[in-house]
């Protein structure tokens, strides 16, 4: 049993390992090794996941038995290997769903270089969810940024490398404020480790002169990642960036890479600032408003694109305003429905992600609205992944959109005032009828009979239907039995504190 | 206010760097004056956290003559910091300029704004 202590630890050295060894590998024994090792991953983490359910606590890892200021850690409880687990499940779905673009979007000599940037991704969003020391964080989220840029940038088109510099420009804005903050922090507790971090803000807290220079240091690191997350106004880069990626990054970019960034802040406010303490700054009404306003602009621009690629894109700039909703709204119940809208969004847009370019493949390659007419009928299968991931976007109940819609009403309602009640009803009612406007609109339009039938076959893709398939099992897994999650993560919460 | 700020010059420069640098990242058109931003954006946190982690009148954390009395020396940490914030600003810088030599093969020349212009009048890109 103790044995499963050292799974953490494991999963990032052998990401970082197999991103070495994939370099000196052909692409297809590359390709098969990272499907192979992802797999051991998944079931390293379930192990913990399993072993911190039972045993009812989290452990802590202490990397070469330094004591408390100055050696580094890695945590795990409950919340942290069912994250980790869904961004291994999503990572490998989305790899071997997006193989067979890759082929068509790269040369095939660079293709092993494909998979080193993944399993360097991978590490990166293991040590960024395992991770108690906040510099670790800070240098994982580096290598995060630095790898995403990697896997837009493999297809060699204009607009990729176009999009890969707003996306990196951005995203470098927000790594120097996250840093600024990390440091703001440092200067003022003296420590790296979150829980002696917590501490020392604790006593600090109770001096009021003390509370501005708190409230900007949080202030800043928020900023820094809520501009690296896509928070709405910073949510512009996401079409293009999503848009024009190979499918697999588009897929990992949108639903693992931003979510990771919303994973670690909220790690940060309940284990280094402290929940309660988190509470009274105002930032989280700023979150709050800030999040709506992306909600509700996010779908107003989907209802716009002209590109089915750009609508889907759009629409995950609503879907992070959701999430930053539920951190505005607060308290346990707020935050198990951003953490659960982390899991549903994750698995519906990847899906959604990895059917657009099947459906534009058997409609001349054109991802216009025009051009899609009939592909639900050309290729049923993508057309059909395409109306699960849609259904549950749009909340449909049994799917998992639904069970995080209700969770958030049920958290507003709980902990907020009426004023708080009102509006997020108001938004929850008006972005799920936007939503319902453009899906249905879209499904309409690929379910119509074409006239002039393009006669495109699909090549077969071996190897699609399967990820597919687990990620719609994934889906309805959240949405039929959303209460065992819900009440997993309500636990992992409490490991927190 | 004056005197906290001349006794703090250190990080009150720091932070006008911070500041000069993430101004030109956000608003500058051109490409190369855009990292040379974020390099003075970083350099402004480096000399803040360097500054912070020194205690005037306190020798470099090397023992000497067996002095083990931790009050004479200064924390290490804070350098072993900068030192691994400056090899990660170095490689993002390195892969920024790389992204910027692919643009300027491409589209010959170095402003967002003109390379926008050229991207959407691009046939290829669908």
């Amino acid at each position: 049993m103790e044995f499963f202590t050292n799974f953490p630890l494991f999963t990032i050295v052998l990401s970082l390992f197999s991103g070495v060894l994939c370099m000196m590998l052909s692409g297809k024994t590359a390709r098969k090794y990272t499907i192979l090792y992802e797999c051991v991953l998944i079931v390293m983490v379930s192990c913990v996941l399993w072993y911190t359910y039972r045993t009812g606590r989290a452990f802590t890892y202490v990397m070469g038995e330094f004591p408390a200021p100055w050696g580094n850690e890695i945590r795990a409880g409950v919340l942290e290997a069912m994250i980790a687990l869904l961004f291994l499940i999503v990572m490998l779905c989305s790899v071997v769903a997006g193989t067979h673009f890759l082929i068509d979007d790269i040369d095939e000599s660079k293709l092993n270089l494909y998979f080193t940037l993944v399993n360097l991704m991978t590490a990166a969003l293991m040590a960024m969810t395992w991770t108690n020391d906040i510099f670790t964080g800070y240098v994982f989220l580096e290598i995060l940024t630095l790898t995403s840029c990697g896997i837009l940038i493999v297809r060699e088109i204009g607009r990729t490398t176009l999009a890969a510099v707003r996306y990196m420009i951005l995203n470098l804005l927000g790594s120097g404020l996250f840093l600024l903050g990390v440091v703001l922090l440092y200067d003022i507790t003296g420590n790296l480790l979150m829980v002696p971090m917590r501490e020392r803000i604790g006593v600090l807290s109770s001096d009021p002169r003390n509370m501005m220079i708190i409230t900007m240091a949080v202030g800043i690191l928020t900023i820094g990642l809520s501009i690296k997350s896509g928070l709405f106004p910073f949510h512009y880069w996401m079409p293009d960036t999503y848009g024009w990626a190979t499918p697999a990054s588009g897929s990992i970019l949108s639903s693992l890479v931003s979510k990771c960034y919303i994973f670690l802040l909220v790690k940060i406010y309940y284990r280094v600032v402290g929940i309660e303490l988190f509470e009274k700054l105002p930032i989280r009404y700023l979150l709050l408003l800030l999040g709506m306003c992306g909600i509700v602009f996010g779908s107003v621009s989907a209802m716009r694109a002209n590109n089915i690629n750009r609508m889907v894109a759009f629409s995950s700039a609503a879907q992070i305003g959701y999430i930053y909703m539920g951190i505005g709204i607060g308290g346990a119940a707020g935050y198990t429905a951003a953490i659960f809208h982390i899991m549903a969004h994750s698995v519906t847009k990847s899906q959604l992600f990895l059917t657009t370019p099947r459906l534009a493949e058997v409609s001349g390659r054109s991802l216009k609205f025009k051009s899609l007419q009939g592909s639900g009928l050309r290729d049923k299968n993508a057309g059909f992944f395409f109306l699960i991931g849609s259904m549950s976007m749009i909340g449909i109940p049994i799917f998992a959109g639904f069970a995080s819609k209700l969770l958030f009403g049920m958290a507003a309602v709980k902990n907020g005032s009426t004023v708080m009640i009102v509006t997020v009803m108001l938004v929850l009612a008006a972005s799920s009828l936007l939503n319902a406007l453009y899906f249905i609109r879209t499904i309409i339009r690929i379910y119509a009979y074409a006239s002039s039938e393009i006669r495109v076959r699909s090549t077969r893709r071996p190897g699609y239907n399967i990820p597919m398939l687990i990620l719609t099992g994934a889906n309805l897994a959240l949405g039929l039995v959303s209460w065992v999650f819900a009440g997993l993560i309500e636990q992992g919460l409490t490991m927190f504190m | 206010m004056i005197e906290t700020l001349l006794a703090n010059y250190e990080e009150a420069v720091a932070v006008i760097l911070f500041g000069i640098g993430f101004v030109m990242l956000l608003f500058q058109r051109n490409l190369i004056k855009k990292l040379i931003g974020m390099n003075i954006m970083d350099s402004g946190t480096f000399l803040f956290l360097a500054s912070m982690g020194y205690i005037h009148g306190r020798k470099a954390p090397i023992i000497v003559d067996g002095v083990t009395d931790p009050e004479v020396y200064i924390n290490p940490v804070p350098a072993g910091l900068v030192l691994t914030g400056i090899v990660v600003s170095v490689s993002v810088t390195a892969i920024m300029l790389a992204l910027t030599v692919r643009l300027y093969k491409r589209y010959h020349t170095l402003q967002l704004d003109d390379i926008y212009q050229l991207s959407r009048h691009q046939m290829e890109d669908r």
